[in-house]
């Protein structure tokens, strides 16, 4: 579903800050993958997704998504194959646009845009039903300006314009991590189940080693630009944080100095 | 008075569609667009020009129409494709449409005097002038923002105000961001242009300086609209563009009627337009807002 070969994405190149993000990246994802990302600030993360989004071009190696080679493709193109959630909730929606717009724009993913209606009142329906199972009563405020929504019912509002077309690729970029405990633990479970019932392939990025090895059939830790642990199966399922400890030791050659993922 | 009244008014129709072309770049798409000062003597140049030319004064404005469309093409594209920032799109295309305007006009000035306008079919009815040019700004008004409030609730009305709203959301969303906003600057100048035509259809000439400072009548217009007229939904926030161009429009006879010299009526705008922009730092600077703690969901 997600090939990506040999990438590395450099930043200012030719200057004094000149950033190598990444170095040989490569991932091959089957359809219905579910990987948890995880490493230290800078590891590269944030790069590799916006790297699979479009956001940036890469200097070298090749991606290519379900089929298509989306190396040379705009970010707009590739939109219409992935559904993505942000780490800051102002990201992902229109605060100034009422929430059944920003749910109509997100249905028309993939479609161009003509001169019919933005929205039908058939949608409504659809909207309203689809918000009831967020159980976070959203459902009775399609008219609300999604501004005026806290961090979480953005994120969850979100999650649900990422996934409304079945996207081939569900990129989440520590999209609970801007937000208090309780809630975030709220959109992770209804990100579970979001990937679960849809069968989404997915890559999801988490600051927290816990979440990280909970959730998904496969864990990716990044070090420096590079990929340096690639778990998967019942292995990844045997995994503790003590163990997960031990592997970045000796994979990184360093210690693990993330103090975020070792506190929580 | 009630002449300076009614003046005021129909001065303020016509402006009321330029108005509404600033409201599309300034609100809408979140840019300040300069690109405004040349298309409004674009307008008035190309509709001078072929009316002299005898060509009939509708379909001269519809030209000024497409040519405002063009200025806007062009400065969407220096923005959209070659990344220059949109205020420097903006002054680009203004400064190279004084040059073209000149061409146009062919001196800096063309008079339209005893000529055929699109005000005298409506003269020819019994109207006297200033009723002439107000039932013509009312219609256009109305076509406007009849427009205008179908065409925003179109899909691709509803692409363009989201990318000015949050345009990392709309590439996400698989829409071309630069599309949107290269539409918006066409749709914009195109009014602004449409303006300029009526309005030097009005004053019976057009100049090549008659754009100088426009943009700032444009945004005081806006900013009256909002503040005195609300803006609660769409289609009552085009209308209160209109009642701001013509409040603009009364203020400006009044005060001219108290006896400020009309050399310092730019100035005077320009206060008012930077007190307005400011009124949010004012009020929050009298006013302190409390700090609000936000509770977990
Ligand atoms: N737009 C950018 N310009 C310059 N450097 C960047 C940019 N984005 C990221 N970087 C650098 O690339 C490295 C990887 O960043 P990032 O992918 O955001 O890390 P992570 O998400 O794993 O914390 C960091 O050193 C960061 O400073
Ligand atoms: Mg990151």
């Amino acid at each position: 579903m997600l090939s990506v070969n040999g990438i590395y994405k450099v930043f200012n190149p030719g200057t004094v800050n000149q950033k190598i993000a990444l170095r040989n990246v490569s991932i091959e994802m089957e359809e219905g993958d579910f990987v948890t990302l995880i490493g230290g600030n800078g590891a590269g993360k944030s790069t590799l997704l916006n790297c699979v989004a479009g956001v940036y071009g890469v200097d070298r190696g090749t991606i290519n998504i379900a089929g298509t080679d989306a190396t040379k493709l705009p970010e707009h193109k590739r939109a219409t194959m992935l559904g993505r959630v942000f780490q800051d909730p102002m990201m992902g929606t229109a605060s100034d646009m009422i929430l059944e717009e920003n749910l109509a724009l997100a249905l028309r993913r993939g479609q161009p845009r003509g001169f019919k209606w933005g929205i039908t009142s058939k949608e409504r329906e659809t909207y309203r039903q689809m918000l009831s199972h967020l159980d976070l009563g959203l459902e009775n405020r399609l008219h609300t300006k999604v501004g005026l929504l806290s961090g979480g019912q953005r994120q969850a509002v979100t999650l649900l314009m990422a996934t409304i077309k079945k996207p081939k690729l569900l990129l989440l970029d520590e999209h609970t991590a801007a937000l208090d405990p309780k809630t975030a633990e709220r959109v992770l479970a209804l990100t579970d189940k979001l990937i679960s019932e849809n069968n989404l392939t997915t890559m999801m990025v988490t600051h927290n080693m816990r979440d990280a090895i909970k959730h998904g059939n496969r864990l990716i830790m990044m070090h420096d630009g590079r990929i340096i642990l690639d778990i998967r199966g019942e292995e990844k399922k045997k995994l503790t944080v003590e163990s997960l400890l031990k592997r970045f030791g000796s994979a990184s050659g360093e210690e693990f100095t993330y103090d975020r993922a070792l506190l929580s | 008075m009630l002449d300076i009244i009614k003046g005021a008014v129909s001065l303020g129709l016509l402006w009321s569609v330029m108005t509404i072309g600033v409201y599309i770049t300034y609100r809408v798409l979140d840019i300040a667009d300069l690109t405004v000062e040349g298309s409004i003597a674009m307008g008035a140049a190309i509709a001078a020009q072929a009316i002299t030319n005898g060509i009939n004064p509708y379909i001269a404005t519809g030209i000024s129409l497409l040519g405002g469309m063009a200025a806007g093409l062009v400065t969407g594209l220096l923005h959209t494709k070659l990344k220059i920032p949109a205020l420097l799109s903006g002054i680009l295309t203004m400064i190279a449409l004084y040059s073209i305007n000149l061409r146009i006009l062919g001196k800096a000035s063309l008079s339209l005097l005893r000529m055929e306008t699109v005000y005298t079919p409506f003269e020819r009815l019994g109207l006297d002038s200033s009723w002439a040019i107000i039932a013509l700004g009312l219609i256009s008004v109305i076509i406007v923002i009849c427009f205008l409030y179908w065409f925003f609730g179109t899909e691709i009305g509803c692409a363009i105000r989201a990318t000015g709203n949050n345009p990392n959301m709309v590439r996400a969303q698989g829409i071309n961001t630069n599309t949107m906003i290269i539409i918006g600057l066409v749709i914009s100048n195109g009014l602004v242009a449409l303006s300029g035509a009526l309005i030097s259809q009005n004053q019976t000439f057009a100049d090549v300086q008659m754009g100088t400072g426009s943009i700032v009548i444009g945004l005081a217009s806006v900013i009256i609209g909002e503040v005195l007229f609300g803006k609660r939904n769409f289609f009552l926030r085009l209308v209160s563009l209109a009642m701001g161009a013509i409040t603009y429009r009364i203020i400006i006879a009044l005060v001219l009627k108290m006896g400020m010299h009309s050399n310092d009526l730019k100035l005077f705008t320009a206060i008012t337009v930077a007190v307005a922009l400011a009124l949010p730092i004012i009020k929050a600077y009298i006013n302190p807002p409390k700090i609000a703690i936000e509770e977990g969901e």
